[in-house]
């Protein structure tokens, strides 16, 4: 009898459904929204990298020094300078940075004394080509742009 | 009648590289009498990447970030391994505090590849809730790395002499929440597995390896423990301060796959005790000892072993006096332990095979370097 009613009044059912929903909290969910909703990386992130800039004048704060060149242990940046005669200090002129090749370890990073070379929060450098991965120094110095989906 | 192939008993058939069970890109040729082992034979090297011979190509510091590709489920334990040995090349020590930061993430890398062992393992012999939870765990763990050094899977924490990185704020805080959630977490796992009909089947009395025969393959870690052999070497030789944490070493009886898993989740949750330990007493002070920019060696050798999840990781490190490693040699723990499947899995059944392979927790890219 007593079980009669439990499956009339579908009480194992609504037991199961209980479990289900006590564990559909929104404050659990995991499941990110990408790319509408982008995750947000921890502040140490090694993620793309970028040449800073003075943000008052726009000149680099690159001094050519080639430690970054020296660091990399897949010798992917190339640092183009040339001595400025006035100054006799050495112009920043060509940065290259082969992101295809590069593992994100941070040792250029961390090589850099003008605290110029840094690897940002950046994580989306998906490109059409291969050649679209080498990065000049533009590129660095603007950072890369992706696409922001509208939904 | 003339005598076909359909005569013969023996079949030979290729398990692998690509089949999901095998973690990776192993392929074990199994001699087969229909469905029982009667032989298997491992061919390995398909993610290799040379690994050994790039380190005689960089330096002793840009050589660090590679170390983590090997077993890169664990990056930081053989991270760690490399800069000991580099240490003891050199004759530095790290200082206290970068010392027992470095303890903090090495255990939290062990509960974080135990889970993944667990997770995978589970699904291979048929039982995939766990997956989705021992990922779920993993994630907070993982978080801390990304965190604290900013990077999630090849993490490159330790530097050669101690550490690049501070700790972050809250550091503390959160390694103790991950242990405080971690527990009843593992509890759980358990509830699910541990008294399971189906998973005892599969793993009670399958893949017997003995003590005498671990030593004789130089099968290491949890498989040489789950033998009875209560051999850790962070008690054997403690490295990196682990002679100050108190905490067992777990051992099985029998040597058999269910041992394998009931020491994996007691040592998740030793690590839990020692990393409460350590994280009561880190101590304030530098991180980073005194070590030249440039890396020059004295001419000599060294050997230093670690305690990494899957067993003994050992860096051979010759030098011969210049920036670069004359050679690196790594004895990975997985390479090591995957010889005895053989010995293992005679007898067995293909799909004991299966759990064996499992069991044993290859990463293949530490079995190929």
């Amino acid at each position: 009898m007593k079980k009669l009613l439990r499956s009339i009044f579908l009480v194992d059912l609504l037991e199961g459904l209980w479990v289900t929903f006590r564990n559909q909290n929104p404050k659990q969910i995991v499941t990110e929204q990408y790319p509408s909703a982008r995750p947000k990386v921890a502040e140490r992130y090694r993620g793309a990298p970028r040449l800073n800039i003075n943000p008052e004048n726009g000149a680099t704060l690159c001094i050519s020094c080639d430690l970054c060149a020296l660091a990399c242990p897949e010798n992917l940046i190339v640092v183009g300078w040339e001595r400025n005669p006035e100054t006799k200090r050495k112009d920043l002129v060509t940065f290259t940075y082969d992101i295809s090749r590069c593992m994100f370890c941070g040792l250029c990073e961390d090589a850099c004394p003008v605290d110029c070379l840094e690897l940002t929060q950046d994580f989306e450098l998906a490109n059409y080509s291969r050649e679209g991965a080498i990065w000049d120094r533009q590129m660095l110095e603007e950072g890369p742009k992706p696409v922001k989906y509208k939904y | 009648m003339a005598e076909t192939f359909l005569d013969s008993t023996e079949l030979v058939l290729n398990m692998g590289p690509q089949h999901p069970s095998t973690h990776g890109v192993l392929r074990v040729i199994v001699k087969l009498d229909g469905e029982k082992v009667l032989g298997t034979d491992c061919v390995i090297g398909y993610l290799h990447r040379g690994v050994e011979k790039l380190g005689e190509n960089r330096t002793y510091q840009q050589f660090a970030p590679y170390v983590d590709r090997m077993d890169y489920v664990a990056s930081v334990s053989n991270g760690l391994g490399y800069c000991l040995a580099v240490e003891k090349l050199l004759g530095v020590e790290a200082p206290p505090r970068a010392q027992v930061v470095r303890v903090i993430l090495t255990e939290l890398n062990r509960i974080a590849s135990h889970l993944i062992w667990l997770g995978t393992h589970a699904l291979d012999i048929g039982a995939i809730t766990p997956l989705f939870y021992c990922m779920r765990e993993r994630e907070l763990a993982l978080n801390i790395f990304e965190k604290y050094c900013g990077a999630r899977l090849t993490t490159h924490a330790f530097r050669i002499g101690g550490l690049q990185y501070e700790t972050y704020d809250g550091f503390e805080k959160e390694v103790l929440d991950f242990c405080d959630v971690f527990l009843p977490k593992a509890d759980e796992y358990e509830e699910l597995l541990t008294g399971n009909r189906i998973w005892v089947d599969r793993m009670r009395n399958v893949g017997l390896l003995n003590a005498t025969d671990c030593k004789a393959f130089g099968v290491t870690g949890p498989l040489l423990r789950a033998a009875g052999e209560k051999w850790d070497l962070r008690k054997a030789q403690p490295y990196s301060g682990y002679e100050k944490y108190d905490f067992e070493i777990p051992t099985g009886d029998r040597g058999d796959n269910f041992d394998r898993y009931i020491v994996r989740m007691e040592e998740m949750r030793q690590s839990v005790r020692i990393m409460r330990q350590a994280v009561a007493s880190i101590p304030a002070g530098p991180i980073m000892a005194k070590v030249p920019k440039v890396i020059k060696p004295p001419v000599g050798e060294v050997y230093v072993s670690i305690e990494a999840p899957k067993g003994e990781l050992g860096y051979y490190i010759v030098s011969d006096g210049t920036t670069l490693p004359y050679r690196v040699r790594v004895r990975p723990p997985s390479f090591v332990n995957l010889q005895a499947l053989d010995r293992m899995s005679k007898g067995a059944l293909v799909a004991d095979l299966v759990a064996i392979i499992g069991t044993i927790d290859i990463v293949l890219g530490e079995v190929d370097r």
